[in-house]
């Protein structure tokens, strides 16, 4: 089919950061940050226009250091989080601030396609997440679907949870947690869970995962080698509160009940080298995604384990009315679990993959050597979840 | 002679006429043959050579007519023809004669010696007349003799048949006289048997002679005795204490005294219940003691025996349920009995109570056809059989385990000795350990196949020719010992990689290529052995060996590729916390190449010796050993400066990726964790790919100062000498390295690259 053909988008520079703007619900909108050492790091706001599949971009500049980790605010598309390292006095220290962008980018390039010509307009700062005091940021998480007025950042063993006021233009720690152990404990990844009126944190340092009350400020549970090797990324179910997705260094990505910690649910081991990014589909949480940096993206369908399991829909009272469609769905193959598709359009290792916050059926994945690829899921598969 | 004069003229006529066109080696054959022909006594397959020579110019032939012939010479030939024939002919004609005339002598000769031998014959002849009538005349007298005397011995020979008739009824009488005083005395001595056939004997002619009384009195005397004879077997009987064999006498006799034979029957089988049941609660006692199989497993057999011998018709039924009841119980308690028996230190012991309690149970079938007793029997011995082979599969894998636990300990163990001599060598553990294996498992088999032995009387039954050693043995056991090494293997891999790897690499490696050499011989040998010694006819679908050789090969696979994965990561982890723990921002100029790439070209090499004591080396792509470290400079000095200089030039940071993915167009995907083959290079392709991209994956997380990019390049330099000769394709460990020290460059405060020449001396320094 045409439209299943991957659009690719370039950047000049290498990158690790992308996420969908998520306060933004009817474009489909990525946001990916450069990193490089030598010149001015940028913001690609890439707009994918989904009729005429084609990209618009525009550029804006970030000049503070280069860009670990990027992500929105889910209630402002205008704010959003950067990671990114600065240097100074021959010491690199990872930073995290709130942006916002300047309100003139969209016309602005919408009227010019050729931006080239443009000088790009400089990200308006907010606030710092002042972390001189922790070390370096991994990263920042907002609290999902909230007001846009609460931040975690993860900084070497810190939790810190800040509070935005002002138009997030002031953020000041309102709790924060440490994490106490042997050697140099760091934290590499976290989730904020939307489960449990979002008083949940997950994240990963080594090997171990470990779950926080963040009322408390305290841990609930440890994963403890959830992965042979480093943990790198979380993902919480969107639609089952205990479950979550990890994926890491030993080329797998693993499902966990966190009730039941000592067995994850479920192993897959598809990719041939370390698995950087995964991520659950907003709305139907059986589609998986996952960026390893064997160069692959793989997408699964975790049948057994989504909160829509085949066969489950039908209530016990809606099948009097319904007898003819249950009947319709037993003649249909129940789904097995699989991996729908793997894309190999990178040709570097991919470090972020993300769905869009508009387009459940859409995705984009960066790979270092700067290049977006999006795509859709397949058609025959989307159909065969809708109807 | 006659026929002498006769043949002459005739031979004659012939060879005046007839002239046989050759006459040279063949022409005494064919002049005998002619000679048959003349007298008719051609045989078989002439027709044809008649039917031929009907042509009256065939000289040869019987048609043969002169005048037709030279008719037809004189008119088909010239002159000189004519001429030439002729003297042919003659010669030929000369021939004939001269052989006639030898064969007239020759015959002639023949002649007169036999007129001789008939000469004389006619003289012996006439001597013999006269002895032939002598002897004629001697039998006629002797025939005149014999006649008399017969005559004279008539009177004599009826009188003596006569008086020898008077003594055996004497005798008779007196046996019936004596009767009563003998049935007494057998009374007094217990010699019942005795008694009861002597009356036996006499009781038809006492029926028969009663109206005379003194026949009467003996008989009343005889019947009073009998009488009390068998009072004295009830009595016997009733007490029930004597032995079986005792008993059954009774029963015997009793029943040739006419005694009612239901009750006899009931009453017996009551006996021989008690004395069973004490049997069985004995065996019950000595079952808790573990005694062996079948003591007293014949008591029921032996009594059942007896019983069925005495017992007529009408009781079988009742012998049946009798025996059947019994022998549930006895069953059960054999059951129990086998079950208890769990070691499988001697096969051969229970394969001999087997034996024996199905030999009894056997005699029972010949005893009573119908019972359901045997193939009961048969169904316990079958499922002893079954539970055996079970045992045996599991006592295979628990030494399985145990081996493999020895090999554990001799891996580790030379480890914590400091002494390098005492590391016993991979092959030689690989060896022993597959031969204790393979000798296990033969033996085995050796025990198993005691219960198809020719002597076992079980070993004949469908159960064992068929099912047992296909499903059996060859399923059961051994397949799926084949499985279990398989399925272990496997799990090694999985166990080992999510906790925290407690397998050491040398043990996956060994069980790898133990697995490997089951896939290429040690299955079909070990199948094809079970085949023969049990003569398998698979009946039913049985494992294919393929099959089995696919597991083995998977298990194989997985094993080496978990190998190589363990060996990988210990690699990385080196590379990782050597890039992760510096501070490459304030690093100083590098003099040295880093301790940790020693370490790990150090590891690689031994790892490389490791994999070679067991696979092969495996392909390379064609390289000489000489240009390849010049290829190196070259490529690094020329091609890596032409990838930095865009660092230089401000204007085009496109250009930073374009060579590098141009590159990667033209180049192969790299699969890091991809499987490898069988074979040294390639494990050892497997391990140096997954810790050089775990290297590049570090350094690309970093940011490095000036001295930083150098110490790198100086690494990756010193690498790229050690890492080439491992690896099937070194233009992978090229790229990769490449690859690493173009990130570092990326990820560079301040990129000047170190002069090639300098990075050269300092890794040729060390």
């Amino acid at each position: 089919m045409e439209d299943d053909a991957p659009v690719i988008y370039g950047l000049e520079f290498q990158a690790r950061a992308l996420t969908a703007q998520t306060a933004e619900t009817d474009a489909i909108r990525f946001l990916v940050g450069t990193q490089s050492l030598k010149f001015d790091n940028q913001i690609h706001i890439i707009d994918f226009d989904d009729e005429n599949n084609v990209i618009n971009k525009s550029v804006l500049l970030h000049d503070a250091g280069e860009i670990w980790h990027i992500s929105g605010s889910p209630a402002d598309k205008a704010v959003l989080t950067t990671c990114y390292s600065k240097t100074s006095e021959s010491r690199v220290l990872t930073c995290a601030a709130v942006w916002r962008m300047p309100p003139e980018w969209e016309s602005g390039n919408h009227e010019s396609p050729d931006d080239s010509s443009n000088n790009p307009q400089t990200l308006e700062l907010l606030c710092h997440l002042d972390n001189t005091a922790h070390g370096s940021v991994a990263c920042v998480l907002w609290e999902p679907m909230g007001d846009g007025k609460r931040v975690i950042s993860l900084a070497e063993n810190h939790v810190l949870l800040w509070d935005l006021q002002e138009s997030s233009t002031k953020a000041t720690i309102s709790s924060s947690a440490t994490l106490e152990g042997k050697g140099q404990l760091k934290f590499t990844a976290g989730k904020w869970s939307p489960h449990h009126n979002n008083t949940q944190l997950a994240t990963a340092n080594d090997t171990a995962i470990r779950g926080w009350d963040l009322r408390s400020m305290s841990q609930i549970y440890c994963i403890e080698n959830a992965h042979g090797q480093l943990v790198r990324d979380l993902d919480f179910n969107p639609n089952k509160q205990y479950y979550l997705a990890s994926c890491g260094d030993d080329c797998k990505v693993k499902f966990w009940d966190v009730r039941h910690i000592n067995e994850p649910v479920k192993c897959l081991e598809e990719h041939s080298h370390w698995v950087w990014s995964v991520r659950y589909n907003h709305s139907h949480d059986q589609l998986l995604l996952t960026g390893s940096s064997d160069s692959r993206v793989i997408l699964s369908n975790m049948v057994s384990i989504s909160s829509e399991p085949f066969g489950h829909l039908v209530d016990d009272d809606e099948l009097s009315d319904n007898e003819e469609s249950q009947q319709e769905d037993k003649g249909k193959e129940p789904l097995q679990d699989s991996i729908i598709a793997t894309y190999e359009e990178h040709e570097d290792s991919v470090y972020a993959v993300e769905w869009s916050a508009a387009d459940p059926w859409l995705f984009a994945s960066l790979s270092y050597d700067g290049r977006l690829v999006i795509n859709r899921v397949p058609r025959a598969l989307k159909y065969r979840i809708l109807l | 002679p006659l026929w002498i004069k006769a043949a002459a003229p005739s031979t004659n006529n012939n060879s005046s006429s007839t002239t046989p066109p050759d006459s040279d080696p063949n022409g005494r054959r064919r002049i005998h043959s002619m000679l048959k022909l003349y007298y008719g006594l051609n045989e078989e397959g002439k027709a044809a050579d008649q039917a031929e020579s009907l042509d009256p110019c065939d000289i040869n032939g019987p048609h043969f007519d002169p005048e037709v012939y030279l008719n037809k010479l004189r008119k088909e030939c010239s002159l000189g023809e004519l001429m030439d024939h002729e003297s042919c002919m003659v010669k030929q004609i000369r021939s004939l004669d001269s052989d006639m005339q030898t064969l007239v002598y020759e015959n002639y000769n023949k002649f007169i010696s036999a007129t001789d031998t008939i000469r004389k014959m006619k003289n012996d002849f006439k001597k013999m007349e006269d002895e032939m009538d002598c002897l004629s005349a001697n039998m006629a007298s002797i025939t005149e003799f014999s006649a008399r005397i017969s005559g004279t011995l008539q009177d004599q020979h009826a009188q003596i048949t006569k008086l020898s008739g008077v003594h055996t009824l004497l005798r008779k009488l007196q046996f019936l006289f004596e009767l009563p005083a003998r049935l007494n005395k057998c009374l007094e001595l217990q010699a019942y048997a005795q008694a009861v056939s002597a009356h036996r004997r006499a009781r038809c002619v006492l029926q028969q002679y009663s109206h005379m009384p003194s026949f009467r009195g003996i008989q009343d005397d005889c019947h009073v005795i009998m009488e009390q004879l068998a009072q004295q077997l009830r009595q016997k009987f009733r007490d029930g204490g004597s032995s079986a064999k005792d008993l059954s006498e009774c029963v015997e006799l009793l029943l040739q005294l006419d005694e009612p034979a239901e009750e006899l029957c009931d009453k017996f089988l009551s006996h021989a219940q008690s004395r069973l049941e004490a049997d069985l609660q004995g065996l019950e006692a000595e079952l808790k003691d573990s005694a062996i199989t079948d003591t007293g497993g014949g008591s029921v057999q032996k009594t059942s025996e007896l019983a069925s011998k005495n017992i007529p018709e009408m009781a079988n039924g009742k012998l049946h349920v009798f025996v059947d009841t019994l022998a549930a119980r006895y069953f059960s308690l054999v059951e129990r009995r086998i079950q208890e028996e769990k070691g499988v230190s001697d096969n051969s012991l229970l394969v001999r109570a087997l034996d024996r309690f199905h030999r009894r149970l056997q005699a029972i079938s010949k005893l009573l056809p119908g019972s359901a007793v045997p193939s009961h029997g048969t169904e316990i011995v079958v499922q002893a059989a079954r539970e055996r082979i079970k045992q045996y599969l599991s006592a295979l894998q628990t030494f399985y385990h145990d081996s493999l636990t020895d090999v554990r300990q001799a891996l580790a163990a030379p480890r914590g000795a400091s002494s390098k001599d005492a590391t016993p060598s991979l092959p030689e553990l690989l060896a022993s350990l597959s031969n204790f294996i393979l000798n296990q498992l033969k033996s085995v088999l050796a025990s198993v196949h005691l219960f198809t032995a020719k002597d076992i009387t079980f070993s004949n039954k469908p159960y064992f020719k068929g099912e047992f050693c296909s499903q059996g043995v060859r399923e059961g056991l051994v397949v799926s010992f084949i499985k279990f090494i398989c399925q272990s293997s496997r799990q090694y891999c999985e166990s080992a990689g999510d906790r925290g790897g407690s397998t050491p690499p040398a043990l996956l490696l060994l069980l790898s290529r133990l697995c490997l050499d089951y896939e290429t011989s040690t299955i079909s040998y070990i199948l094809t052995l079970t085949d023969e010694q049990f003569l398998v006819q698979h009946h039913t679908p049985v494992t294919p060996v393929t099959a089995l050789c696919a597991e083995a090969r998977e298990a194989a696979q997985k094993l080496l590729n978990h190998y190589v994965k363990v060996q990988g990561l210990i690699i990385s982890q080196m590379l990782r916390k050597s890039v992760e723990t510096r501070d490459w921002v304030n690093t100083i100029e590098p003099r040295n190449v880093r301790a940790v790439m020693k370490r790990v070209v150090e590891d690689t090499t031994s790892i490389d010796v490791q994999v070679g004591l067991l696979y092969e080396e495996g392909v390379r792509k064609a390289h000489s050993s000489d240009s390849s470290k010049r290829t190196f400079s070259v490529y690094s000095s020329s091609r890596q400066q032409i990838r930095y200089a865009p660092s230089y030039t401000p204007s085009a940071p496109m250009d930073t990726n374009l060579l590098s993915n141009i590159h990667k167009l033209f180049s192969e995907r790299i699969d890091i964790f991809s499987p490898v083959e069988f074979n040294k290079v390639s494990v050892l392709t497997g391990i140096i790919k997954i810790s050089l991209k775990t290297f590049l994956e570090c350094v690309r997380l970093r940011t490095f100062g000036r001295y930083g990019l150098q110490q790198i390049q100086v690494d990756c330099h010193y690498l790229q000498m050690y890492l080439w000769r491992f690896v099937s394709d070194e233009n992978l460990v090229h790229f990769l390295l490449d690859e690493i020290v173009c990130s570092a460059a990326h990820r560079c405060l301040d990129p000047s690259p170190m002069e090639q020449s300098v990075i050269e001396v300092i890794c040729e320094r060390g």
